[in-house]
């Protein structure tokens, strides 16, 4: 292979993309987390932690660019390294979500939740699914499993509406709870966001294979 | 969009002696485009560019199968005339080949050959029109009659351009027109073929992938003597159809 060390750095570009997911899953779990225990050094913690993944997007922008610059990438390195572009930016915003739940948490502080979360673990888990699922797609060009992942954030969709009206029902039952039952309503389309970016990193991986740019499921919200 | 053809091969073999470097090959041209023909060393791309204008006829032992049609014609039918046919179809090399003459002169004298001699005032006219198209009649005004062999090599790559276009040609084929010049002046020349596609059917052959994909409308990807894959060049650099233009582009091979 005549570019060797230009595959080999499209590879690490894979790998990085991959760890910088891991960081913003961690974070989606980790504000979960303290919002279920309002553990307010839990959230302090993941607000801290985002200004690594925003580092992170920054460092992967400029792999990409150079990549581009100085190696003339064409044809599939070329998608490659666009998709990647959109990717962490995708990533970057999913980070922010998972902050803001932290910050919700400190919002919310010692008082006690409306309920006990149960669509919020239900809804994260998915939404984390879909995430770990694209990026794996992205790594294994597996435009298939991309496009079935699309399909999934109806799920999350639906959850996210039962959680609303959940909460509404609360706030009309009981006006002294509107504040909290607000918070959770917040951090729940902080997490149905997140499915909709996970969405977004399938589609680039369907670009990325086949060339084309899919608009491959529209969310609700 | 269907555009419109100029140059269109049908089955078109080509043999030098007994080696067979071009294998049905069927390619449209587009009018009035910039067509550039990229492939690794030995693809046949410059045998393929030397048969729109016949120039393989001088090459001894080589035999020529299928049809070459432009505007209609079979070149290859025995009544062409060859030096009509030169004239029309213009063609530039990878190194300035002007003549050990004045500026002046190398223009007159495509003009001579073809019987294309006017009264002088004439001929001075055409030869401002052709350095004017290739942007250098306002640095070369001045000196027409000292040596082409004074300029630098962009200039006498552009005096090349100009002797062609100065005899009125419908196609430039451009073989590596760019691989003696510096990076700079190859840029401009580049900018200098934008131009002129708006009147010219251009054909370029060229090693360099980055100016393929700057300066051209088409590309074909050429390999072993086949054309394996023709598509707009946008096309070509994205997402080619074919797994062998995508290693070559990629650079996994060759």
């Amino acid at each position: 292979m005549p570019r060797e060390g230009f595959h080999k750095r499209m590879k690490e570009l894979e790998r990085d993309v991959l760890a910088m997911g891991e960081m913003v899953i961690d974070a989606i779990h980790q504000s979960v987390a303290a919002l279920g225990s309002l553990n307010a050094d839990q959230a302090r913690q993941v607000i801290a932690n985002d200004t690594r993944v925003d580092r992170k997007r920054w460092e992967l922008e400029e792999q990409c660019v150079d990549l581009i610059a100085t190696q003339q990438p064409v044809a599939s390195d070329l998608r490659e390294i666009i998709a990647a572009l959109s990717i962490v930016r995708d990533l970057e915003r999913i980070g922010d979500y998972a902050e803001g739940i932290g910050k919700i948490v400190l919002m919310h502080g010692d008082q006690p939740l409306v309920k006990s979360l149960t669509y919020l673990p239900a809804m994260a888990e998915k939404a984390v699914s879909m995430l770990r699922r694209s990026l794996e797609a992205f790594v294994s060009r597996d435009a298939k499993t991309a496009c079935a992942i699309c399909n999934e954030d109806d799920e999350v969709d639906k959850l996210y509406d039962q959680a609303y009206h959940d909460l509404l029902h609360r706030m009309i039952e009981n006006p002294s709870v509107i504040t909290r039952a607000t918070y959770l309503i917040w951090a729940s389309h902080n997490i149905e966001r997140i499915a909709d970016r996970a969405t977004n990193i399938a589609e680039s991986v369907v670009y990325l294979v086949t060339g084309t740019p899919t608009e491959l499921n529209v969310s609700k919200y | 969009m269907e555009v419109e053809s100029k140059i269109q091969t049908v089955d078109l073999n080509l043999y030098y002696g007994s080696f067979q470097a071009l294998t049905d090959v069927n390619i449209r041209v587009p009018a009035r485009n910039v067509t550039a023909i990229i492939g690794p060393s030995g693809c046949g791309k410059s045998t393929l560019l030397r048969c729109f204008n016949r120039m393989n006829d001088l090459v001894e032992r080589t035999q020529v199968k299928g049809q070459i049609v432009i505007d209609g014609q079979d070149i290859l039918a025995p009544d062409t005339d060859v030096v009509a046919l030169r004239r029309k179809v213009g063609m530039v090399f990878q190194r300035p080949n002007v003549f050990s003459l004045s500026i002046y002169h190398n223009l007159k004298f495509g003009l001579r050959i073809h019987n294309m001699l006017s009264r002088s005032d004439q001929i001075l006219q055409s030869v401002r029109q052709g350095l004017e198209q290739v942007g250098l009649w306002d640095d070369l005004k001045d000196r027409l009659r000292t040596n082409a062999h004074s300029l630098t090599l962009e200039q006498q790559q552009r005096l090349c351009i100009a002797r062609v276009l100065i005899l009125k040609p419908d196609i430039i084929l451009l073989d590596e027109p760019c691989s003696a010049l510096d990076p700079i002046a190859t840029l401009r020349v580049e900018e200098l073929l934008r131009v002129l596609r708006q009147d010219y059917t251009l054909v370029i052959v060229t090693h360099n992938m980055q100016q393929a994909a700057r300066v051209s409308d088409f590309t074909g990807f050429m390999y072993l003597g086949r054309l394996i894959e023709f598509a707009d060049t946008q096309r070509i650099f994205t997402n080619p159809r074919e797994r062998l233009t995508e290693d070559y582009i990629r650079g996994s091979f060759g």
